[in-house]
């Protein structure tokens, strides 16, 4: 089978745009893939496109009708904060099938604000609040409070992840913030679900990203192979049986068999990693996939943040762009902006965040329900 | 506010009613390898057997697992609250809300015993029906 490439990626800053509709974003960050890898939509032979808000609305064929109605066969894909990831990997299995040389991965996403997470409401009265909270930063806190649990891992441990990624992200002109936020800021902002405060929770932000694939002999054959990236392992799971999965989603095992997966086809471990972008959408998330991902020993998670070892300039920075928690987080485009980042990296074109010498980068998102999936991204010589 | 109990509507399809009227919760659980789940099933997700689920009751202690404190929820949900996830004796695992604690993270011990209690909701559908709801609270060790 062939191997796959990035050969052209982009994003829009990610921001607030209530008088843009999605096609319109996505056709940006599409646009602007295109332009970076020197193609035109003429040369794309197929359209992945993510996208949840609007997921039954045929995103993907009116970001076409937008930027040049080729005919091409368009799939749609929506897979929770995974559903960019799966665009993108449905373009990569394509390329890899031997079916397509160049095909295209849009993810964009409309947010609206508060907060995230679905009221059972099928008949009878809300349970929100009576049985318990459904509300997306409960279920992270969740989690967070079983490391606790499990490492005692503490409150100010997981306000340290967003001190980071705050950081982080006042070097990225594309995030949705570009403020630094202090210790104390963020464990005096307001609790939302404990432990994590308003500031350790992800921006909802309207956004977009893209990417164009192709195959190793297309992209020698078109002169591409200068800036382009290898992919060199695309995952993807579900959640296995786990005892309280169903009550409590469990996005711990997921990622650890994603993870396994991911070294085993790319050869790699997480020793070879020089940088990582995983799905932060709360303090306490970034802190369990430490573990999950191979960053540190299973339970070591509060003394890898102790010792800054993620941040910019340690052993190994992960979200390094702000990550969701400043970046933000438009579902759909999460996926891909994450191939982006790394991208950007890897090609050595990530300014004043750049981590020294990239060569291998890993990508993570999950989707509640659950998805999982992980690129492991590689510069080529 | 409390209507009769008995004229109280379960909140979840899995809280049940014995015939003199005690509530209770329904597992389902697994002949073949035992896992309780919670909601209906005719097929084990553990492993995989099919046709071999029966309803079971649950008994009303647990051990508190994990949980969270909310302190900003949906407009009109009163906070704080203790969302508790709740390991139940001999197996099945539950969110509720746990009632009888200082929503103070210094007072609250994952690993304790709690109790699986009833009562009305405190809410109302858009007829006016009461609701019997479940709710944990801390038991004697």
């Amino acid at each position: 089978m062939t191997d796959v490439y990035v050969v052209g990626t982009d994003m829009i800053r990610f921001g607030r745009f209530p008088d843009r509709t999605v096609p319109q974003l996505g056709a940006e960050a599409a646009l602007m893939a295109l332009d970076d890898a020197g193609l035109t939509i003429r040369d794309m032979e197929a359209l992945y496109c993510g996208n949840l808000g609007e997921a039954s609305a045929m995103v993907g064929q009116r970001i076409l009708h937008e930027i040049g109605q080729t005919g091409i066969p368009v799939v749609n894909c929506a897979n929770a904060c995974a559903t960019g990831a799966t665009a993108f990997r449905e373009g990569w299995i394509a390329i890899k099938a031997g079916l397509y040389d160049l095909v295209l991965a849009v993810g964009v996403e409309k947010m609206g604000r508060g907060l995230l997470g679905a009221d059972r409401k099928a008949d009878g009265i809300p349970t929100e609040g009576l049985l318990g909270s459904g509300t997306m930063p409960t279920v992270f806190a969740t989690l967070g409070m079983e490391h606790t649990r499990k490492h005692g891992t503490t409150f100010e441990q997981f306000a340290k992840i967003s001190v980071k990624n705050h950081w982080h992200s006042t070097m990225n002109a594309k995030a949705m913030y570009q403020i630094e936020t202090p210790l104390e800021e963020v464990m005096g902002a307001e609790m939302i679900s404990y432990p994590n405060t308003k500031l350790m929770c992800s921006v909802n932000v309207d956004g977009s990203a893209a990417a164009v694939l192709c195959s190793e002999k297309k992209a020698k054959e078109l002169g591409l192979m200068g800036r382009a990236v290898k992919v060199r392992a695309s995952v993807m799971t579900s959640d296995p049986y786990t005892e309280r999965d169903l009550t409590m989603p469990d996005f711990n095992t997921c990622t650890q068999l994603a993870a396994k997966k991911a070294y085993e086809m790319a050869g790699l471990s997480p020793k070879d990693l020089d940088l990582v972008e995983l799905h932060d959408c709360f303090a306490t998330a970034e802190i369990l996939h430490y573990g999950n991902l191979g960053l540190c020993e299973e339970g070591e998670a509060g003394a890898l943040i102790d010792r800054k070892d993620t941040y910019l300039g340690g052993r190994i920075p992960v979200n390094v762009s702000g990550g969701l928690l400043s970046k933000g987080h438009p579902l759909g485009a999460t996926g891909i902006a994450n191939v982006y980042e790394v991208t950007t990296h890897l090609r050595g074109e990530a300014g004043k965040r750049q981590v020294e010498d990239a060569r291998i980068g890993l990508t993570h998102v999950v989707g509640m329900g659950n998805a999982c999936a992980i690129h492991i991204l590689e510069k080529v010589d | 506010m409390a209507a009769p109990a008995a004229e109280l509507k379960p909140v979840v399809k899995f809280l049940k009613r014995h015939a003199d009227g005690r509530p209770y919760l329904e597992g389902h659980k697994c002949e073949a390898c035992g896992t309780v789940f919670i909601g209906e099933r005719s097929v084990c997700s553990k492993c995989f057997a099919r046709d071999r689920i029966r309803a079971v009751e649950l008994p009303n202690r647990g051990t508190l697992y994990a949980y969270s404190i909310i302190h900003r929820s949906y407009p009109g949900v009163e906070v704080p609250f203790v969302s508790a996830v709740v390991d139940v004796e001999g197996g099945g695992t539950l969110k509720g809300n746990l009632m009888g604690v200082k929503p103070d993270p210094k007072t609250i011990e994952m690993g304790m015993p709690v109790e699986i209690v009833y009562g009305d909701a405190g809410r109302t559908d858009a007829e006016g029906h009461h609701y019997l709801a479940y709710f944990f609270k801390p038991a004697a060790r």
